[in-house]
């Protein structure tokens, strides 16, 4: 049986190294040499770019935290509906996500312009316009209107699972709504919270493209000096450093994560 | 043992998907890649023609037609060899650096008869990006100039200093490529395009970093859809895009200010490591004859190098000083040329630095 499976297990280990492990060797070897040379350089000059770094992880938090706070009451109240109407709204949700996020951020430009549609709108109607483009409102709204179902996703599935009887249970022992979310819900839905916190966070922290886009190439995060570092300075040096230093900081982001994921299961099993 | 095969297969595999990659073009009909600017060939729509369906109608071949957003985007792309291309279409200076660096190929003239049609001006030999004018073809060339919104500027535009009035403070446009950018401040400070001094680099740089509080956004593309809507007041950008945004928004003007400013020629060129040579030269024949060039120049809007296609434009686009300027004009302008890689590294850093916020 154990071979059988190892057996299985062979072109996803190729995949695997072909495209994770391969690539990541050479972001490594990259981030240490330039043009055959052993240089530190790339990974010294990070240090002069600290403030892109930190607002890049100022952003992405925000944008996580507040995707969190929107997903969260939805994602329980959807569970809690019956099957029909559970499957209506998650394909209301899963309907945007058939659109490439490209194209959706680049809508965003357009709805959130000065004389875009929504301003054009509120002052036809002598109502009072508002300046968000090319600010960091506009690229966290970005982040959270592209990520938010990554958010839902992963914390529906585990509410979902979530028995009725354990909240009924919880209700018949005389805990209150308060009680029931803090001590019964969110304990049980930790899992789902973390992976969300994750897939949200991860693409957030290293976007390029939303800040271009709806920061006007003006809000410069770590993800914009990553992608200038390839496709215009052409200092492949740099980037890889840039991008193994965000690797890492990110590994240490998810392993923090994690620690409570895991804290969460024992807890929940004892 | 069963380990060791299990390497030796994955290896193999490895190998073969790369091969396999490689070589998908040759199976069927004979193919050509062109790797082109964004909406930088008639294509069909607005009345034009589709000049890649008419090449393949014409000649059986299939064409892969593949589109950049920059000069360093595409060089990047080819330099890293994780594609290969029968024709590219690129910037004067970006096709210097590739004669250097010995990426483009010769081209044999002999097969290309339509050639004869291309204004001598606007030859690498004469304009400088290729010395020996054996590696080009020119395509199209414009200059860069200042669009503004007659409605919100009603100064006259003369001056790239109008870039940094306090005035127009987040109503101003900037090029996102480091070139472009410090290409128009050394000329607005009265340098050289293609100065290699650290001092007037720092210079410019110091400008430009100055001028980040006034901008609204570093653009590209999007340029078009802010200007033409009126967002902001103005923007740096390309003449021939200046044409179509005009189109647009008649209330949008062009200038192209005293201090002098870059006239560029993209040209077709072949990479060393194109598959289809002959197939590319069709290809390049085909863009030369003057029909074709017109209805290429027609839907670009830029200027055209074909004396061909020039004599066959309407009477308003010779005459319209955006697309043909004054001669006095144009001997204002500079080319870019490649610079050294010490100026590029200096130029790319103070770049990022900008973009930083720094």
């Amino acid at each position: 049986m154990l071979k059988l499976s190892r057996r299985f297990l062979l072109p996803y280990g190729i995949w695997m190294i072909l495209f994770t492990v391969v690539p990541l060797g050479m972001v490594a070897y990259f981030a240490f040499f330039d043009q055959g040379q052993f240089t530190t350089a790339g990974i010294t000059r990070i240090f002069s770019f600290m403030p892109n770094l930190l607002l890049s992880f100022k952003l992405a938090l925000i944008a996580t935290v507040v995707s969190l706070l929107l997903a969260y009451p939805f994602a329980y109240i959807l569970s809690r509906k019956p099957e029909r109407s559970r499957i209506t709204y998650m394909m209301l949700m899963m309907l945007p996500m058939w659109m490439s996020f490209l194209l959706k951020t680049y809508a965003w430009m357009t709805l959130l312009e000065d004389t875009g549609i929504i301003n054009n709108l509120l002052s036809a109607l002598h109502l009072p316009t508002f300046h968000m483009i090319n600010t960091e409102g506009a690229v966290i709204l970005g982040m959270i209107y592209d990520f938010l179902p990554f958010m839902i996703m992963p914390l529906y599935t585990v509410m979902i699972k979530i028995d009725r009887s354990v909240i009924e249970a919880a209700q018949d022992l005389g805990a209150n709504s308060a009680h029931i979310l803090f001590r019964v819900v969110m304990p049980l839905s930790l899992p789902g919270i973390v992976s969300g916190v994750t897939m949200v966070f991860v693409p957030a922290v290293s976007t390029f493209y939303i800040s271009q886009k709806l920061g006007g190439g003006k809000i410069t995060l770590i993800g914009d000096i990553i992608e200038s570092q390839f496709k215009q300075v052409y200092n492949f040096n740099f980037g890889s450093a840039m991008s193994l230093t965000l690797m890492i900081l990110i590994f240490i982001v998810m392993g923090i994560m994690n620690h409570f994921d895991n804290e969460a299961i024992e807890g929940t099993l004892v | 043992m069963k380990r060791k095969i299990s390497v030796i297969v994955a290896c193999a595999l490895a190998a073969g998907s790369v091969l396999a990659f490689g070589s998908c073009s040759d199976s069927g009909k004979e193919k050509l890649v062109v790797y082109n600017w964004g909406e930088y060939i008639a294509d069909g729509s607005d009345g034009s023609m589709d000049v890649i369906a008419e090449f393949e109608e014409r000649t059986g071949i299939d064409v892969e037609y593949v589109q950049f957003e920059s000069n360093e985007e595409m060089y990047t792309k080819i330099k890293s060899g994780s594609a290969s291309y029968d024709i590219i279409i690129p910037s004067d200076y970006m096709i210097s650096r590739m004669i250097e660096e010995d990426m483009l190929q010769e081209i044999n003239f002999d097969n290309i008869p339509n050639y004869k049609y291309i204004m001598d001006a606007y030859k690498g030999e004469n304009v400088g990006f290729d010395p020996s004018g054996k590696y080009s073809v020119p395509y199209t060339w414009g200059t860069v100039g200042i669009i503004y919104n007659k409605t919100m500027v009603e100064e006259p535009v003369d001056s790239w200093d109008i870039l940094w009035d306090e005035t127009y403070s987040g109503k101003i446009l900037m090029f996102r490529n480091e070139r472009d950018a410090f290409g128009l401040a050394l000329k607005k400070l009265g340098y050289s395009l293609n100065s290699t001094s650290e001092a007037e680099l720092r210079e410019a740089a110091d400008l430009l970093r100055e001028q980040n509080s006034l901008i609204d956004a570093y653009v590209m593309d999007e340029v078009f859809g802010k200007m033409e809507s009126g967002e902001d007041a103005l923007a740096t950008y390309y003449s021939g895009d200046a044409v179509n945004m005009m189109e647009t928004n008649p209330d949008l003007g062009f200038a192209i200010p005293k201090e002098g400013t870059n006239i560029f020629v993209d040209a077709i060129v072949i990479p060393k490591n194109a598959k289809n040579v002959p197939a590319a030269e069709k290809f390049i024949d085909f863009l030369c004859d003057p029909e074709i060039a017109l209805e290429n120049i027609e839907y670009i809007c830029y200027s055209s190098p074909n004396s061909g296609a020039y004599e066959m434009l309407d009477d308003e686009v010779k005459n319209n000083p955006v697309i043909y300027p004054d001669e006095e004009i144009i001997s204002n302008c500079e080319a870019f040329v490649h610079l050294p890689p010490e100026t590029i590294q200096l130029m790319s850093d103070l770049w990022t630095e900008i973009r930083a916020g720094q």
